[in-house]
């Protein structure tokens, strides 16, 4: 059995916070670039120019991106020949959140209550997805996840009666309601399937896809992707929601089997600055 | 925001926003306000009680933002716009109490909308997630109140040039639904 100490899972933590808020990868500057190419609304693409100038501001300057640096959602895969030692994996992810966020100068947004709405100071916790999966190694995968395109999120038990077509337009409202509050162009997680909490974690899931914009590989779920990226380019929001033919930049969806009386839909949105990583010890 | 922008000196006054139209390119300087939610329960709770205000709201703007800490060395750190929508329930009074302009990211309500018009009060919006860039155009910041509110205190920012667009107008008009009428395609 391979032992991890639960500190290298924490410093881990604390490099990735700082590396997304502030550097945005290269595949997605990249897909801002075919973006900027694609757009038909000239200020539409001047506001892509602006995302891109942005990008490398933040970088030049090292500040983050944008000042929401997010909730620290975490996903750990731990393979199950692993032996965690140092200590409490929870408290070793919340230590790393907790010095990333102070290292960093990042912004301090959690309450450590939804109702006396006392902030912690220190942005933990982090909300932490575990799973055990076959193997000796551990995958951390990190995202700064900015509460605007959350707020807009949604989760819907549609009739099994209701379709593709239903999907298709529970999905269309949702990004009209979020419209230029979720920050376009937008990246959606798709959850389908499952019940109603393992629906939204498919959907929060499918934002950690990479590379940004890769296809499902059953080919009905992939050709699914391809017509809600057609539907919700053709809604006019555009970049910022001033209009134009990019509104969102990819649509990643991952389903799940289901109760022969469901079909549960979330939508989990994630603005242009999609900030996210990851690293296998 | 390269072409053709409207130069505009806070605190803001009647002559200053009756030109203005949705999609205008507006560069303001002066001083603005950073507020958000905790802020606005704050102001909202103070304009109730007709209790004076931490600062003189005749004219004045409020940018609902909250900037990351400054590094050693920096005015700011990242300090974009966030979603305008939370603060419709407090408009009511934010503008009696004479606010002429608020700056965030995304649509408001057709009630904001009414309120804005009564009031002769406009609605910008800065580009959202661009905190970075942005805060070239911040030249000082002063804590206002509320300190222990951290990102959410009430905090004088002083700007030059900094970038907005009108997204609406005195006569109610929305940028929001007015582009996306104009995009959408036929599915």
């Amino acid at each position: 059995m391979r032992e991890i100490d639960v500190k290298k899972i924490s410093d881990a933590i604390r490099d990735l916070a700082i590396e997304v808020n502030i550097h945005l990868s290269e595949g997605l500057v990249e897909r801002l670039q075919k973006a900027l190419a694609e757009e038909k609304s000239e200020l539409g693409r001047e506001l892509l120019q602006r995302l891109i100038d942005n990008a490398r501001a933040a970088r030049d300057k090292m500040l983050p991106a944008c000042q929401d640096t997010g909730t620290a959602v975490v996903l750990a895969e731990i393979g199950q020949d692993v032996h965690l030692t140092g200590g409490s994996l929870i408290e070793a992810i919340n230590d790393g959140v907790a010095r990333g966020y102070k290292d960093g100068y990042l912004r301090m947004s959690i309450l450590a209550d939804p109702l006396t709405r006392v902030n912690t100071g220190t942005n933990t916790p982090a909300v932490v997805h575990a799973f055990i999966v076959p193997g000796d190694k551990v995958r951390v995968s990190f995202m700064a996840k900015g509460s605007g395109c959350e707020n807009m999120s949604r989760l819907k038990m549609l009739k099994p009666s209701d379709g593709e077509e239903g999907i298709l337009k529970f999905i269309e409202e949702t990004v009209i309601e979020a419209d230029g509050r979720a920050c376009p162009p937008i990246t959606l997680g798709i959850g389908i399937g499952g019940d109603f909490e393992q629906c939204a974690l498919l959907a929060k899931k499918a934002l950690f896809r990479d590379p940004l914009g890769a296809r499902h590989p059953a080919a009905h779920v992939a050709a699914l992707e391809e017509k809600i990226l057609t539907r919700i380019n053709a809604t006019g929001i555009g970049p910022l929601g001033m209009g134009g033919t990019v509104t969102a930049l990819a649509v990643h969806v991952e389903t799940a089997p289901v109760h022969i009386s469901s079909l549960p839909v979330a939508v989990n949105i994630d603005c242009h600055a999609h900030r996210h990583g990851s690293l296998t010890l | 925001m390269t072409v053709r922008a409207i130069r505009l000196t806070t605190p803001l006054k009647d002559a200053d926003l009756k030109d203005l139209k949705i999609g205008d390119k507006v560069l303001l300087s002066g001083e603005i306000y950073a507020a958000r939610d905790a802020a606005h329960k704050r102001l909202v709770e103070l304009i109730r009680k007709n209790k004076p205000l931490p600062f003189d709201p005749k004219g004045a703007v409020i940018y609902y933002t909250g900037p990351t800490p400054a590094r050693p060395g920096q005015i700011i750190g990242s300090c974009g716009p966030t979603t305008s929508s939370r603060m419709d329930a407090y408009m009511a009074d934010i503008l009696s109490a004479g606010i002429k302009a608020t700056i965030g990211k995304g649509g408001r309500s057709p009630e904001v909308r009414e309120l804005q018009k009564k009031h002769r009060a406009v609605y910008f919006s800065a580009v959202g997630g661009t905190g970075a860039i942005l805060s070239e155009n911040v030249t000082k910041v002063e804590l206002v109140a509320w300190e222990a509110l951290g990102a959410e205190a009430l905090r004088r920012l002083t700007v030059k040039d900094f970038p907005v667009i009108v997204a609406n107008d005195l006569a109610g008009n929305d940028l929001f639904l007015e582009a996306r009428t104009r995009w959408a395609k036929k599915v």
